[in-house]
């Protein structure tokens, strides 16, 4: 009974997500071109490596995608405990309440809808038409005299990427660390504020240790995506003039493939990465089971 | 905690407090509010900088546009159909793929292959290139179905009802196995009524995430009839600079001709109508999927 239910799931993974790790891998020392297919192209060895490691634009892009990744990952933590922390602080549950309504409305968006608004709003104007709302912002305010072109100047780009990624999630991420503080066992403060230890050094010595646990476990799981900086991002807000400085692993897998049509490099790199972030992630399960106790399945 | 309450540096703390979540709040809403009203302004208004979260010159112009638009109706219908069978396709296999592996190794001594099978497909991705061509040569292209077969099992759902499931107690397996009911049945008329927030929570991952996918829709359509709303509102948002590979110089001119902020605002804005309305059921469900899915034991 359970194998026939099991049949049609497993049926569909086979073919949409296990044949196309052997279908990559064969391509990836393949001169791979779609009229011959999967057997007839020809067998290359190591040449789509060797070709990616002589490509310029995939140094940078592998620099880009570690700068970006751990940037979001470091940010994204920050910014989500130490909010999750103020929002804890509030005695008024409604003000709490519509605080994390609203916060976490970004990351139900889609990067599109996202990326529309952004480029609206990080607009640094033209002849046509005026600057968009941040600039407006901040130039009334006398931060800076000239508009920014956040998204089209490789001074900006990778801090575009890595706070409009935060601004996205950070109200969601909030959500695991506010639930950790409330699972903080209140008897702790009392006992504190009978010691008489304040507000500031409760929240040193018992709420920070109280989260830890989940913090490290957050940034642990995060190490798989290291090489993942976030393709639906970045491949709706980039453009020729920052591929300098915001392409990643993946936007450059998208245009050698679907752009340039070069198959078995695109498949390369792709393989490349599957299986350093897999390694990663096992690592990272690892470490979580070992020092947390948390298991996947 | 009551005496330092009333201390001067608390309730400046609090004061501090209030006006920090208070503005982290804004920047999360003002974006979009700023987007609605545009959308709700004539083009002058918005060129002379006159719109904030405010409507200037108040027009429906733009939705009037917008529902004379055949490009737009279409991709909405695309999506709707998406929705319509991707999702309860999706809460099938998951429910098919759940039950099974939340029982023991002991009474389905096959557990460990199938959760071998999907961890993998968690470790490694197929790669775009590959999944493209397995996709392409299962005849999927240009097909609803190329939006939906591709990803029908989600693991991450499976991962989280499998472990739902598992907190029931096996007492309830026991009994309905000595009133003489198969595996089928117990799964049907015990565990699924009991696991309705489950249920509730894995229904609104998939209905997320196919309304919010665009890059299946881009790559798996030749013609763009084929794409859902966010892979049209994609090429819509997007400016074309980067030449994808259906692009040509005509489509670039209509695309030129659509582009005024009020009518991207206003599509954006029509396609964000059905997660405002699933919105109150995704706060409720989407924490507990968090807490179940990445934070136990």
């Amino acid at each position: 009974m359970f194998h026939i239910m099991l049949f049609v799931p497993v049926v569909f993974t086979i073919i949409y997500k296990i044949l196309p790790i052997p279908a990559g891998v064969l391509m990836a020392f393949q001169d791979f071109q779609p009229g011959l297919g999967f057997w007839k192209s020809a067998f290359i060895g190591l040449d789509n490596f060797r070709k990616v490691f002589r490509l310029e634009e995939f140094s940078a892009a592998l620099r880009n995608t570690l700068i970006i990744a751990v940037g979001k990952i470091a940010g994204n933590l920050f910014v989500a405990v130490v909010f999750a922390l103020l929002l804890n602080e509030v005695p008024s549950r409604w003000f709490k309440r519509a605080s994390q309504t609203i916060t976490y409305l970004p990351y139900f968006l889609s990067w599109v809808v996202v990326a529309g608004i952004l480029i609206d709003v990080l607009s640094p104007g033209n002849a046509a038409s005026p600057a968009g709302l941040l600039n407006n912002f901040l130039m009334r305010l006398g931060i800076v005299r000239e508009p920014v072109y956040f998204l089209g100047s490789n001074r900006t780009f990778r801090a575009t990427m890595i706070l409009s990624d935060i601004w996205k999630s950070f109200g969601y991420n909030a959500i695991i660390y506010l639930a950790a503080l409330t699972g903080i066992d209140p008897t702790l403060y009392e006992a504190a504020a009978v010691d008489g230890a304040g507000r500031w050094k409760q929240t040193l010595h018992i709420t920070l240790p109280g989260i830890a646990p989940f913090v490290a476990l957050m940034t642990i799981l995060s190490i798989g995506s290291i090489l993942s900086a976030g393709f639906d991002q970045i491949i709706n807000l980039y453009n020729p003039i920052v591929y300098e400085t915001g392409d990643i692993i993946d936007t450059l897998v998208y245009r050698l493939g679907i752009g340039r049509q070069q198959y078995s490099l695109s498949a390369a790199i792709g393989l490349a990465k599957s299986l350093v972030s897999c390694v990663l992630v096992l690592l990272g399960y690892k470490i979580a089971d070992k020092y947390a106790g948390y298991r996947v399945w | 905690m009551s005496f330092d309450r009333k201390s001067p540096g608390r309730k400046l703390f609090l004061v501090c407090n209030y006006v920090i979540i208070s503005l982290i709040t804004l920047s999360c809403v003002v974006p979009l509010l700023n987007l609605l009203a545009k959308s709700f302004s004539s083009s002058s208004a918005i060129i002379a900088n006159r719109v904030t979260i405010f409507p200037a010159d108040f027009t429906l112009e733009a939705y009037d546009y917008v529902l004379n638009n055949t490009r737009f109706w279409n991709s909405l219908i695309v999506s709707v159909k998406r929705v319509v069978i991707g999702v309860p396709l999706e809460v099938l296999m998951t429910i098919l793929v759940a039950y099974p592996l939340s029982k023991s190794e002991s009474a389905f001594p096959a557990r460990k292959y199938y959760v071998g099978l999907f961890l993998t497909t968690m470790l490694i991705g197929g790669g775009l290139m590959p999944t493209y061509f397995i996709v392409a040569k299962t005849g999927l292209i240009d097909t609803i179905w190329s939006l939906i077969l591709p990803g029908v099992v989600p693991v991450y759902s499976c991962i989280i009802l499998m472990n739902f499931f598992r907190g029931i107690p096996g007492e309830l397996e026991e009994s309905a196995t000595l009133d003489g009911a198969n595996q089928f049945q117990i799964m049907t008329r015990v565990y699924l009524p009991l696991s309705k927030p489950s249920l509730a929570t894995v229904t609104l991952f998939s209905l997320v995430g196919h309304w919010n996918s665009w890059f299946d829709g881009l790559i798996y359509s030749n013609f763009d009839r084929n794409y859902p709303l966010q892979s049209y509102l994609q090429t819509l948002v997007v400016s074309t600079v980067e030449s994808l590979r259906t692009a040509d110089l005509k489509k670039i001119m209509d695309l030129a001709g659509v582009s005024n902020t009020n009518m991207k605002a206003a599509q954006i804005f029509i396609s964000l109508i059905p997660l405002m309305l699933v919105y109150p059921f995704l706060q409720k469900y989407f924490t507990t999927g968090l807490t179940l899915g990445s934070v136990k034991g």
